[in-house]
């Protein structure tokens, strides 16, 4: 096991997943390049919206590569902070709308 | 005008100026310990033991090496300080190779090519060459840099030119950081004087191109993707027309080269463009059927080695001593920055190659 639990050079492993199930890991990568080929949506969306994603996973491999495939599909710094602002409103407001439930526990408790 | 921040490398005095340094560099490092191949092994893995030109198509001539710009990725380190430009007799010697040559397009490129004094003199008498497509690549700015330059688009109507321009991108920020302050604004009022002699106008045959590259360490995406956003954001927002979008693939030398030292990219982008490696995109690399000329005569497989001082194998290194069997014969000299030609979907100064 190395020193640290993340690695950029394990993202280029990405596709080495399927060494130990063939067949659920083809499915994914077919499946995930399925996804992300042009269709109602553009090409350039999607990767806006992978990012926005990869923030509100906090995953880092998905934060380098699509940061990288944003800028070379021409969006700008601005869209992109954009994008991970719109995760991050709706990180929050996901957390936010839960305090409903304690609000009305709060209520129901002391009346 | 523009407003620049950068000098070029040669002002500045950095090390990379030197092009046998940059060439020194180019095969050190992470390509002598073996951890990349060198592009001469790889190609020869593919097939290609002799690296041998194609029927001659494309001359193109690097009018100079001075320019009203100093964009930041610059692999001519061209600018207003650089004062090596083809004098009239060197352009001369040009117009008498370009018939016994047989390419059928003639491409002028710079720095900015409109600078030399003889600019409209050389474009007036190779115009009458009868080459089936003649480019001049015009940087946009300098269009509308000075007075003496506005008719430039009627000029260039009247011979008949093919227009290649350089656009960043769509967008102010994104164009003048690589480009300089008030690059964007010039381009587009450029653009529009074009258009407005019927340049990149839909169904007309003034062709009006631009070429697109990344503003930094990472390889362009799929060209008509590239060209279809273009299009859509330069008409919607500015009623601007073109007809192609040509994505070019940064080189690591000169001022790109520099960036990627100085920003500590040199060894991802070299890698990246390694794993890229395209085998059908070496078929189509532009020294197999370009030849380029410098500014003071001498003969260059492409102009990224004209930037490197990479002559032409062979005995006929000069347009004094043309020699078009001899050059057809020769062995392409290649390099690690040769990789960002075979990236990909390859890359030249037509764009994509495969
Ligand atoms: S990239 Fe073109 S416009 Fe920019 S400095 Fe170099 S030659 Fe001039
Ligand atoms: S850099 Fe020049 S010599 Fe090398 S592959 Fe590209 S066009 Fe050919």
């Amino acid at each position: 096991m190395s020193k640290s639990y993340y690695d950029p050079n394990d993202l280029k492993k990405f596709g080495e997943i399927s060494e130990f199930q063939k067949e659920l890991g083809d499915n994914f990568f077919h499946y995930y390049n399925s996804v992300f080929k042009e269709g109602a949506l553009s090409a350039r969306e999607k990767a806006l919206i992978a990012l926005a994603v990869a923030h509100t996973e906090q995953c880092p491999y998905c934060i380098d590569a699509y940061t990288k495939d944003s800028l070379q599909r021409g969006v700008t710094r601005e869209e992109m902070m954009e994008a991970v602002h719109v995760g991050a409103a709706i990180k929050s407001g996901a957390a936010l709308v839960h305090s409903t439930m304690m609000m009305n526990k709060v209520k129901k408790l002391e009346g | 005008m523009a407003k620049l921040k950068l000098n070029s490398l040669k002002k500045r005095k950095n090390k990379l100026a030197d092009p046998k340094y940059q060439v020194e560099y180019l095969s050190n490092g992470i390509f002598k310990n073996g951890e990349l191949p060198l592009f001469q092994h790889k190609i020869k893995s593919s097939g290609f033991t002799d690296f041998k030109p194609k029927p001659l198509e494309i001359f193109q001539i690097n009018l100079g090496y001075m320019c009203n710009q100093v964009c930041t990725h610059c692999h001519v380190d061209a600018g207003p300080d650089r004062k090596e430009i083809m004098t009239k007799e060197t352009m001369q010697l040009c117009l008498d190779v370009i018939e016994k040559s047989g390419a059928h397009t003639l491409d002028l490129t710079g720095g900015a090519p409109e600078m030399n004094p003889n600019f409209r003199w050389f474009v007036s008498e190779a115009s009458k060459k009868g080459v089936k497509d003649f480019i001049v690549r015009s940087n946009l700015t300098i269009i509308r840099a000075n007075k003496k330059y506005y008719d430039l688009p009627e000029f260039f109507k009247q011979h008949h030119v093919h227009v290649v321009s350089s656009m960043p991108h769509w967008t102010r920020g994104k164009t003048d950081r690589q480009r300089g302050e008030g690059v964007f604004n010039l381009s587009i009022e450029a653009l529009k004087s074009l258009n407005d002699v019927g340049y990149g106008m839909p169904d007309s045959d003034l062709k009006l191109d631009l070429v697109y590259n990344p503003s930094g360490a990472f390889m362009p995406a799929n060209q008509s993707d590239l060209e279809k956003d273009f299009k859509k954001a330069l008409f919607e927002d500015f009623g601007i027309h073109f007809h192609n979008l040509m994505a070019i693939t940064n080189l690591p030398i000169s001022r790109f080269l520099d960036f990627l030292i100085a920003s500590d990219n040199y060894e991802d982008y070299m890698t990246t463009l390694v794993e890229s490696y395209n085998p059908l995109a070496v078929e189509n690399v532009m020294c197999r059927n370009t030849l380029s000329v410098s500014w003071d005569g001498w003969l260059y497989d492409c102009d990224f080695n004209q930037m490197l001082e990479l002559k032409v194998d062979g005995k006929s290194k000069h347009l004094k001593d043309f020699d078009l069997n001899s050059l057809q014969n020769r062995n392409i000299k290649v390099s690690q920055h040769c990789y960002g030609c075979t990236a990909g979907a390859g890359s030249s100064c037509q764009g994509t190659t495969t």
